[in-house]
């Protein structure tokens, strides 16, 4: 065994994460057979809320299922050239959507089967494609199922007041009124706590996670924590998720550090991402270890699922959990609200949507507290919400005198990643511009 | 067709846009406020003497939008914004904003706010679900704080009594170009898409008041206009923002009309006025949130349904479209979401679509094809009829 800087293993908890997710798309296919609803909806949603209903809730987000299947080429492409040949949309549009789109289509689920209808949508809308990715996808399911989508399009996060705050609540209201209506089912409101506590928990102790990859070595990789935060974005409510971040992903992550234990052994060079990775090629992100690079994380990365909050020095800082807030949800009313509050103070990953000064200055403070040494930006063809403001990005990281890379691609649709293209400037970035040299095998 | 004069000013006026706005500032003192979106109130602009000019397409390739914006962002937004790095804008403009709109021309406005030196610039909360019961409330809160901030511009509060000012300026305005397009809904309509079309851009561009002088004498000459030209196909346009002349008199020159469109450039912008209330600013928010809507605005809170589809056809078979052209600008993701499904609309309602992709810059040669098989096939269809 070769020896390395710093001692390195795989995460313990890295089974526990499989199996995880595994069970979820289980769930979302067998939960009728017990008597289960099915719903589908983004990644931001408030899964909260159908989570709260009485009985078996089992949600299908739509990011990660285009992720899962940007990730096999070969089906990505069957379903996006179903959706572009038989609906017609065009090729570039968001590449999790055309892949959703297809998948519906041509009645396969990724996973298996036939594709499994939902008894109810229930979106978000940030992002220009959100609410009309499942107006749309309900159109081509015959048009029958019934659709709500909340607007959490209320402003920056260092603007959030009262009045934006009631904006979402009330929409919470009427999301309530409509999951009641529609799928002739109670909200327990016990159980509306709970999963409220357990969203700030997801999204509190991934952020926790994510704050120890400022140490030096690197305890997580961002190739894996994609396959981590993925909790945050299939059902943040969850019970098991909440507890994962908690009591698992958090501790081990803390030791890891305590321990210096490393997620790339012969760690020399740190660096930044920005938008979601290629799916299907993520062996770029190991290519560059070979460096001695390790990814650290991004603004994606750490806060598509975390909260974070601005210190008094200026600094990130994860958001506080209720329990740190001194905070016992006593009614609907609370619940709601903190979960309003929660996810327009703390969701930093919707700050690009206000303009790029507000991304520049987040993810500089990004490439200063977790210590990077340069960054490789994907300028990302498949998402415009994450690609925003990236050239902006580039500038504004050149002017601190930040070694940046950009290379352009797509998440989820291989015909437009060239892979070996993008190797060959890695090699070039890192060698050339960085000074680093191949280490050995 | 014959001249006319207030048609021409349109034209010049679009043309040169720089120099009015220039021309005004001199002629007036005032501020002049640029904008990136429709669902900007520009009620409150007017209500401050302001003079809000659309930014819009030059139709040159947008190079120097490239540092800031790769190639996936839409050309329109990215002209719009090389226009300003251009330094076109420098020498006289105030400010510059935008409402919450699709997510290109907020990624224009983002690099803007960067590099572009203008005094003053506002980003307005515009809410995306304009359809939730809750958003007009919002809106009138956002309005508020807008408000304000116009007034630390213009330096002076905006009275209740300036709002109606400005609330009937863009109504006087918005019926003004209704009662022109109705002489569109004519057999031989004495007015082209493309002439009606620069009629708008230019209410984009100009001082309303100054437009509506001239909109009202373009409704004295109407009735009068020789008409010599035959209309033959009556067509219908529908997309994203299009400004694009050439084009328009490109399909009007080889035997088809547009006689009615739905474009942020066009009828869409003017449609809805705002109907005055007790609550000034809770009536334009109204107006906002209850006006045709953007397709990035348009779906739900509950329900699949589109408020835009049964507008748009409405118009086609009021105006008496006997075809669509849908178009979008590359890269408009709004449009793009929209155009299979209004396409499948249309044509379970008897009405053939036909699809062009637009850029800054349009291949004529090509897309002059394509139309005349579009019309042939409509003509087509005439004879078996």
């Amino acid at each position: 065994m070769t020896e390395t800087k710093y001692e390195t293993k795989r995460l313990d908890c890295w089974g526990k994460a499989k199996e995880l997710r595994t069970k979820y798309y289980k769930d979302y296919v067998e939960c009728r057979e017990r008597g289960g609803l099915r719903w589908e909806g983004g990644a931001w949603s408030f899964d909260a809320l159908p989570e709260a209903l009485e009985g078996e809730i089992r949600p299908l987000t739509e990011e990660p299922y285009g992720a899962t299947c940007g990730a096999v080429p070969a089906i990505q492409r069957k379903y996006q050239e179903a959706a572009e040949g038989k609906w017609g949309c065009a090729k570039d549009l968001c590449a999790y959507m055309r892949s959703y789109w297809g998948s519906i289509i041509l009645d396969e689920f990724a996973f298996g089967g036939k594709w499994p209808e939902s008894d109810f949508i229930f979106q978000n809308h940030i992002c220009c494609s959100h609410a009309k990715w499942l107006q749309v996808a309900g159109e081509i399911e015959g048009g029958n199922i019934p659709y709500f989508c909340f607007d959490v399009g209320a402003g920056p996060f260092y603007k959030i007041g009262e009045r934006q705050i009631d904006y979402v609540t009330e929409q919470l209201y009427d999301g309530i009124e409509f999951l009641e209506k529609t799928t002739g089912r109670k909200i327990d409101d016990e159980k509306l706590a709970r999963k409220v506590e357990n969203t700030y928990r997801s999204a509190c102790y991934w952020s926790k996670a994510c704050e120890l990859n400022q140490a030096i070595p690197a305890p997580l990789d961002e190739k894996s924590m994609y396959s981590l935060y993925v909790f945050g974005v299939l059902e943040k409510s969850n019970d098991d998720y909440a507890d994962f971040y908690e009591k698992e992903l958090y501790p081990e992550v803390k030791d890891r550090v305590a321990n210096k234990i490393a997620a790339v052994g012969d760690e020399t060079c740190r660096i930044l991402g920005d938008s979601q990775p290629p799916w299907g090629f993520l062996r770029v992100l190991r290519y560059m270890e070979k460096y001695g690079v390790v990814s650290i994380g991004s603004l994606y990365t750490f806060s598509l699922v975390g909260w974070w909050r601005i210190d008094e020095e200026g600094n990130l800082k994860p958001y506080k959990t209720l329990e740190e807030q001194g905070i016992t949800i006593k009614n609907r009313e609370q619940a709601l609200r903190l979960l309003s509050e929660g996810e327009l103070k703390g969701k930093l990953m919707w700050a690009p949507f206000y303009g790029a000064r507000i991304k520049n200055d987040l993810v500089k403070k990004i490439a200063k507290q977790w210590k990077c040494d340069a960054a490789m930006v994907h300028l990302n063809r498949g998402c415009e919400g994450t690609a925003q403001h990236q050239m902006e990005l580039k500038l504004a990281l050149g002017n601190m005198g930040f070694p940046v890379m950009t290379y352009e691609g797509n998440m989820a649709d291989d015909r437009e990643f060239d892979e070996a293209r993008t190797m060959r400037l890695i090699d070039l970035f890192v060698t050339e511009t960085m000074g680093l040299k191949r280490l050995k095998e | 067709m014959e001249p006319s004069e207030p048609l021409e000013k349109f034209k010049e006026v679009w043309e040169k846009r720089h120099d009015y706005a220039r021309d005004w500032k001199k002629r007036t003192g005032g501020e002049v406020v640029a904008y990136f979106c429709t669902y900007v109130p520009e009620e409150i602009l007017y209500a401050a003497n302001i003079l809000p000019v659309r930014i819009l397409g030059s139709h040159e390739p947008p190079g120097l939008a490239t540092p800031h914006m790769f190639d996936m962002w839409c050309p329109f937004s990215r002209d719009c914004l090389s226009q300003g790095l251009a330094g076109k804008y420098d020498d006289y403009l105030d400010g510059v904003m935008i409402a919450q709109s699709c997510l290109h021309p907020r990624h224009a406005f983002g690099a803007w706010e960067l590099h572009v030196p203008t005094p003053w610039k506002y980003f307005l909360v515009m809410p995306n679900a304009v359809r939730s019961p809750r958003a007009k409330k919002f809106l009138a809160g956002e309005l508020l704080e807008f408000k304000k901030a116009v007034e630390e511009l213009g330096v002076k509060p905006i009275s209740d009594a300036d709002l109606d000012r400005g609330i009937e300026i863009m109504n006087e305005n918005r019926r003004l170009m209704k009662q022109v397009y109705e002489f569109r809904k004519q057999d031989n309509p004495p007015i082209t898409g493309a002439e009606a079309m620069t009629m708008v851009w230019a209410s984009q561009l100009m001082d309303k008041r100054e437009h509506n002088e001239l909109v009202k004498q373009l409704l004295q000459e109407l009735p009068k206009r020789k008409v010599d030209r035959e209309t033959g196909v009556r067509l219908m346009i529908v997309g994203s923002e299009n400004d694009d002349r050439p084009f328009m008199e490109m399909v009007e020159s080889i035997g088809g009309t547009f006689v009615i469109e739905d474009h942020c450039t066009g009828a869409r912008y003017f449609w809805d006025e705002v109907i005055p209330g007790e609550d000034r600013i809770q009536a334009i928010a109204n107006r906002y949130c209850d006006r045709v809507p953007c397709p990035s605005k348009d779906w739900g809170p509950t329900g699949l349904d589109h408020k835009r589809f049964p507008h748009v056809l409405k118009l086609a078979k009021e105006f008496g479209a006997e075809g669509v052209i849908l178009t979008q600008q590359k890269f408009c993701d709004p449009h793009e979401l929209d155009i299979p499904s209004l396409r499948r609309y249309f044509e379970s309602n008897d009405i053939p679509c036909y699809f062009l992709e637009f850029e800054v810059t349009v291949p004529v040669g090509q897309f002059r094809i394509r139309v005349e098989a579009f019309l042939e096939q409509i003509r087509a269809k005439e004879l078996f009829v």
